[in-house]
């Protein structure tokens, strides 16, 4: 399965969003996106998930356009976990990871395996003692649990994280990264946008830059993560060194 | 099925209190007398039965509305009002009014309904095809206030007394003398609308995630708008034509079933119906059997019902923030 696009343009309000943009991401690894305010990050996302038809070009995945398929089987293939964490109604957990299963489920409610779905879902994200709280009652970091664990439900091919460490504090941070990764690591594909340059050089393994609606550079971590490419996209000087764990260690440390 | 027990004792309790609502009124007619040919049974068959109907039909499809629009605009707040679909079955029906063409019986009604599907038309031409929710409300708030401006005008611009009077006191909405046409002209409609609405309810679940998050698990955002301005307006459109503007009820009910049924919206959808008909079958009784000299508008009770209720609400709201 290879997401993939190609000459992709989109165009608000006379503004050119992305420029046309073309690129790869491989299932089994986490690619992160990185690239400053108003670079076209999110864009790209929506793009990605079919939630905006670009101007031109085309997202394919595993060789079918991504907008020849229909609603609930895109939904099936690309799981997408919104920037902004909505829950509009009390209900509860388990209720909230259900709604995962939408695109797999018919009209008269969730078989089986549906709920078993929900059940590895909320297993892997430690949601399982949440399962009757309310939604709304939880914390800011059983919240975003949740709403991860409602995307996983869905077991789609790709994850879809558009900045999904906003307003965690770092242990938070950690566990959602650690969970995106053991996803990608069962062999599915994992996109996620990030700000955060030290989060990113840790978990990634493959990064996309993106600035003024073009890609800048992707490849592999290594090749992407360095001062020059760094000081383009942000126009920030970033330290590079190497954490205790062995990790790439990324700091910015002033502004250009 | 969930809530299966909450359905049942709702339907249970709406079964008992249509009979009560044929038993009573002016005079109490006693089940043994219902199938007879005497009086009694020309009461119950020809003016009770027809009512009480009628009263069910329209407030299950008022519930169910306002049950839909919470859920479709994510606001506990809303009602089936705010698409202005009522507002604009009323300006249709005192049109008819108006002009005095109500000596026909079904002439109001049908103006009613065709108020209500030109309000619809005007607001799919305000808000178009961008399945834009602020976009929407606003266009059904716009849509609302003109057709209520234009209901004023008509009333002060009436050419007799009469008229005025009868404008006036059709607005305030009854199931005084409904009959059997009444009936058969609004309870198809209202169906159809119930089934438009039902349809929306796994959508509505998902947009509890936000829009996004519906869209990308394959919910046609565009599709489930218009199943709920087809459904709110067949429901509200037949109420209205039937019975005038009955408020609040499309407001309270929801908010009465989900402590039971709890908030998921399309676990609120079938409650709200069978709740909301129990609502106005039972107001409707009650405004029957109360000693006024001129029988009290339903839709007056209804807000004086309904007016209470909110400072109850917005006192536990109250509660709940400090």
């Amino acid at each position: 399965m290879l997401l993939s696009f190609e000459n992709l343009s989109l165009t608000l309000r006379g503004r050119k969003i992305l420029d046309q943009i073309s690129g790869a991401f491989q299932p089994g690894r986490v690619t992160v996106i990185l690239g400053a305010n108003g670079a076209g990050k999110s864009s790209l996302l929506s793009c990605l998930s079919g939630l905006r038809e670009p101007k031109s070009g085309s997202v394919t995945i595993d060789d079918r356009a991504l907008l020849s398929l229909h609603g609930k089987e895109r939904g099936r293939m690309i799981g997408l976990l919104p920037q902004r964490p909505d829950i509009h109604w009390n209900v509860d957990v388990r209720t909230i990871v259900g709604l995962g299963r939408l695109p797999h489920s018919g009209r008269w409610g969730m078989s089986a395996a549906d709920h078993e779905a929900v059940a590895r879902a909320m297993e892997a994200t430690d949601c399982a003692d949440l399962a009757e709280r309310k939604a709304m009652r939880l914390s800011g970091g059983e919240q975003g649990r949740v709403l991860l664990a409602r995307v996983l439900a869905g077991e789609p091919q790709w994850l879809l994280a558009d900045e999904p460490l906003a307003s965690l504090d770092p242990a938070h941070q950690f566990d959602v990264l650690e969970r995106l990764k053991n996803y990608a690591a069962a062999g599915k594909g994992v996109i996620v946008v990030l700000h955060d340059l030290t989060q990113a050089a840790r978990f990634a393994d493959d990064i996309m830059v993106m600035k003024d609606g073009a890609i800048l550079a992707a490849g592999p971590r290594n090749e992407v993560m360095t001062a020059e490419i760094m000081a383009q996209a942000y126009g920030v000087e970033v330290q590079i060194g190497t954490s205790d764990t062995g990790e790439p260690l990324v700091v910015p440390v002033r502004r250009l | 099925m969930r809530n299966l027990r909450l359905n049942a004792l709702l339907a249970i309790g709406l079964v008992i209190a249509m009979l009560l609502s044929l038993a009573a009124g002016k005079v109490w007619v006693s089940p043994v007398a219902w199938l007879g040919d005497d009086l009694g049974a020309l009461i119950i068959m020809e003016l009770r039965l027809p009512r009480t109907v009628l009263g069910a039909a329209i407030g299950a499809a008022l519930g169910m509305a306002g049950a839909t629009m919470q859920g479709y605009l994510r606001n506990p707040l809303a009602d089936p009002g705010v698409f202005g679909v009522s507002a604009s079955a009323a300006l249709g029906a005192v049109t008819s009014l108006y002009f005095g063409y109500a000596v026909t019986a079904w002439l109001l009604p049908a103006f009613a309904l065709a108020g209500a599907g030109i309000g619809m038309g005007l607001l799919a031409l305000l808000a178009g095809r961008s399945g834009s929710l602020i976009l929407f409300t606003l266009a059904g708030v716009i849509l609302s206030s003109l057709a209520g401006s234009l209901t004023s005008l008509m009333i002060s611009l009436a050419p007799t007394p009469f008229a005025t009077t009868e404008i006036v006191t059709w607005l305030m909405g009854a199931l005084t003398d409904r009959s059997w046409d009444d009936v058969q002209l609004a309870v198809p409609i209202i169906a159809a609308g119930m089934a438009f609405l039902f349809a929306t309810g796994r959508s509505l679940d998902a947009l509890t995630l936000g829009e996004d998050a519906a869209r990308s698990m394959g919910v046609n955002i565009l599709r489930l708008q218009w199943f709920a301005v087809l459904g709110v307006g067949l429901t509200v459109g037949a109420s209205v034509a039937a019975a005038g503007i009955i408020g609040f009820v499309g407001l309270i009910v929801p908010h009465l079933v989900r402590p039971f049924a709890g908030h998921q919206p399309s676990a609120v959808l079938l409650p709200s119906a069978l709740a909301g008909a129990l609502l106005v079958v039972g107001a409707d009784s009650i405004v029957r059997i109360l000693p006024s000299v001129s029988e009290l508008r339903l839709g007056i009770a209804m807000s004086l019902l309904g007016a209470p209720f909110f400072m109850a609400l917005l006192f536990k709201m109250h509660r709940e923030l400090s």
